[in-house]
């Protein structure tokens, strides 16, 4: 055997052995870091791979990645007296080589927009002039300040819509306004006084300075608490994720009935236009049914509708309690054509479900029509994050929280336990 | 003189030996109550029906929300603020090895003296916990404060 054809053979069996055929070295595919063997130890589609940026960046809350590809990781508690992780990866293999920490505030909201660099705290909306591309520490200003921290729900998530305004969500500091909060029994709130100061979106100028919340405009009200909010560009409108009630089996077992009952309410998948009322408090949607109906503590028994007639409803529902914690529509080309524009929704998993039927935990992908609505089932794209049969909470080995968008159309996911961060590419052709 | 510093490590050694010998046997005098497995089961039925929907089968809570039950002074530690917890509820915001926990707990007072004391028996003896029994008069006394 000469050389060449041993240097063939070899090849031949290297690809056979790995059983896939070649990625063709396209413009395209020729820049991409190879993906970890076992992406990361989460479930992919056919073709796309992962690799982990980092394994424990801390405990992370939302993401957003830089224009150089740096990645921006929000933290839940302090890591080194700082707020957040910039991750940077520096031979271009798609780990990060460096972590430094930056900000003197933890928390969850976070994006780049005109020229700054946007983050929140629980009670505050900050901004950082990007130098050079790089958002400089010494340059803080503040956009917001004086939120309320609700002792439930408390953190603020952010959306820009490119023509200088800023969304930023106020939960309800309560899971649906009974009188005495979260107690069997006790009675819903009528009317709910909480939905004055929280429970909806409140819109803001991105950049006028030392805003209070009397200076926004209620946007939306009836929503009970978001977490995951995007601007959707394809038809100009806010989508928001809406985190349905809890208790539901606790407390009325003859209404809902285990195991369906876990599946009650829905999460909310929203477009929120200005003026939206979702009807929380009172309004819950059922996505089996395909109704919004009235709550059991505002006298609903799973049928009346009542006074939730004419409340604006989700343009789709997803299963009870699977928290979902971050939205984002996909502007890139690195993925496939079919996912433009479409949205993907990070479930971080559930803890109020029966035990061995919890849920979530994975990423969900939905098809969006120009119209703004849905244009398909939705489907699990990326899962397995628990990395347990029966996931729990606290054991799970990672919950998947954030989602952001790398300029080159990676998707960027963040892990709430000790901070992991995934970047998902396509290698098919 | 080396000889002397020799005999006296010697001596040091054997005395530390000694003291650890005779802590070794003192560990064990702390008597250990025998809890009644009929308490436990009890409190495992309240416990499956009023706790585990936030505080998980597995007593680990939600990270962020609920706090765990696992090996922390809440459950282990002073049994009458455990039982404030129970009766009265939790509003404020509490830490839990540098994690905060946000979700509030509702006052769980409809339970009877002997069904708190049941699972909160359970509860300091499940998930790893070993700690004494809880008294049904324990319950009552804070109850009527």
């Amino acid at each position: 055997m000469n050389t060449i054809t041993k240097t063939l053979l070899t090849l031949v069996i290297a690809f056979t052995a790995f059983g896939f055929t070649p990625i063709k070295p396209t413009k395209k595919t020729a820049k991409l870091p190879t993906a970890d063997a076992d992406n990361g130890g989460i479930k992919l589609p056919k073709d796309f791979g992962a690799v982990v940026v980092s394994n424990d960046a801390g405990k992370a809350r939302h993401l957003a990645v830089n224009a150089n590809g740096d990645v921006y990781v929000r933290l839940r508690t302090l890591k080194n007296g700082k707020g957040m992780a910039i991750l940077k990866d520096k031979n271009g293999d798609g780990k990060a080589d460096e972590s430094t920490y930056f900000g003197d505030f933890a928390g969850t909201g976070i994006a780049f927009a005109n020229g700054y660099l946007y983050a929140t705290s629980n009670t505050e909306v900050y901004r950082y002039k990007l130098n050079n591309g790089q958002p400089d520490e010494a340059s803080k200003q503040t956009i917001v300040k004086g939120l309320p921290e609700q002792r439930q729900h408390e953190t603020k998530s952010i959306a820009l819509d490119g023509v200088g305004n800023i969304y930023v969500s106020i939960g309800a500091p309560s899971n649906v306004c009974q009188v005495e909060d979260r107690k069997k029994g006790s009675p819903g709130q009528d009317p709910c006084p909480i939905l004055e100061l929280y429970g909806g979106v409140w819109q803001f100028k991105a950049d006028k300075l030392d805003q209070t919340q009397a200076d926004g405009i209620r946007y939306a009200t009836g929503i009970r608490n978001i977490v995951g909010l995007d601007w959707n560009k394809q038809n100009n409108e806010l989508y928001a994720m809406q985190h349905g009630r809890d208790m539901f089996a606790d407390y009325f077992p003859e209404l809902y009935p285990l195991p369906e009952g876990d599946n009650l309410p829905s999460e909310e998948f929203l477009m929120v236009k200005k003026g939206s009322d979702f009807g929380w408090p009172y309004c819950y949607f059922d996505h089996i049914q395909n109704k919004k109906l009235l709550n059991p503590e505002y006298g609903g028994d799973t049928k009346t509708v009542g006074r939730c007639e004419g409340k604006d409803r989700p343009v789709m529902g997803f299963p009870g309690h699977w928290a979902p914690n971050a939205l984002l529509f996909y502007t890139g080309s690195q993925f496939p054509a079919r996912y433009k524009n479409g949205a993907f929704i990070c479930f971080h998993g559930s803890w109020n479900r029966s035990s061995k039927n919890q849920g979530g935990y994975n990423i969900a992908f939905v098809p969006m029509g120009a119209d703004g609505k849905p244009s398909g089932k939705h489907e699990i794209f990326a899962s397995d994050f628990a990395g347990m049969e029966f996931p729990s909470p606290g054991a799970a080995k990672s919950r998947p929280m954030g989602l952001a968008q790398g300029p080159d159309g990676s998707l960027y996911v963040s892990d709430s336990q000790k901070g992991k961060v995934w970047r998902v590419m396509y290698y098919g052709k | 003189m080396a000889n002397k510093k020799i005999a006296l490590a010697l001596g040091l050694l054997l005395s530390i030996s000694f003291c650890a010998i005779a802590q070794n046997k003192k560990t064990p005098t702390k008597p250990t109550t025998v809890i009644d497995k009929k308490v436990l089961a009890n409190g495992q039925k309240v416990y499956e029906t009023v706790c585990t929907v936030c505080h998980q089968s597995d007593g680990g809570g939600v990270p962020g929300l609920n706090p765990p039950l696992i090996g922390t002074d809440w459950v282990l530690g002073s049994k009458s603020r455990l039982i404030g917890i129970v009766l009265k509820g939790l509003q404020e915001k509490i830490e839990i090895n540098g994690d905060s926990y946000d979700n509030i707990m509702p006052a769980n007072d409809y339970l009877t003296d002997q069904e708190i004391a049941n699972v909160l028996t359970f509860v300091r003896n499940s998930f790893g916990n070993k700690a004494s029994a809880v008294k049904a008069e324990e319950v009552k006394a804070l109850r009527s404060k």
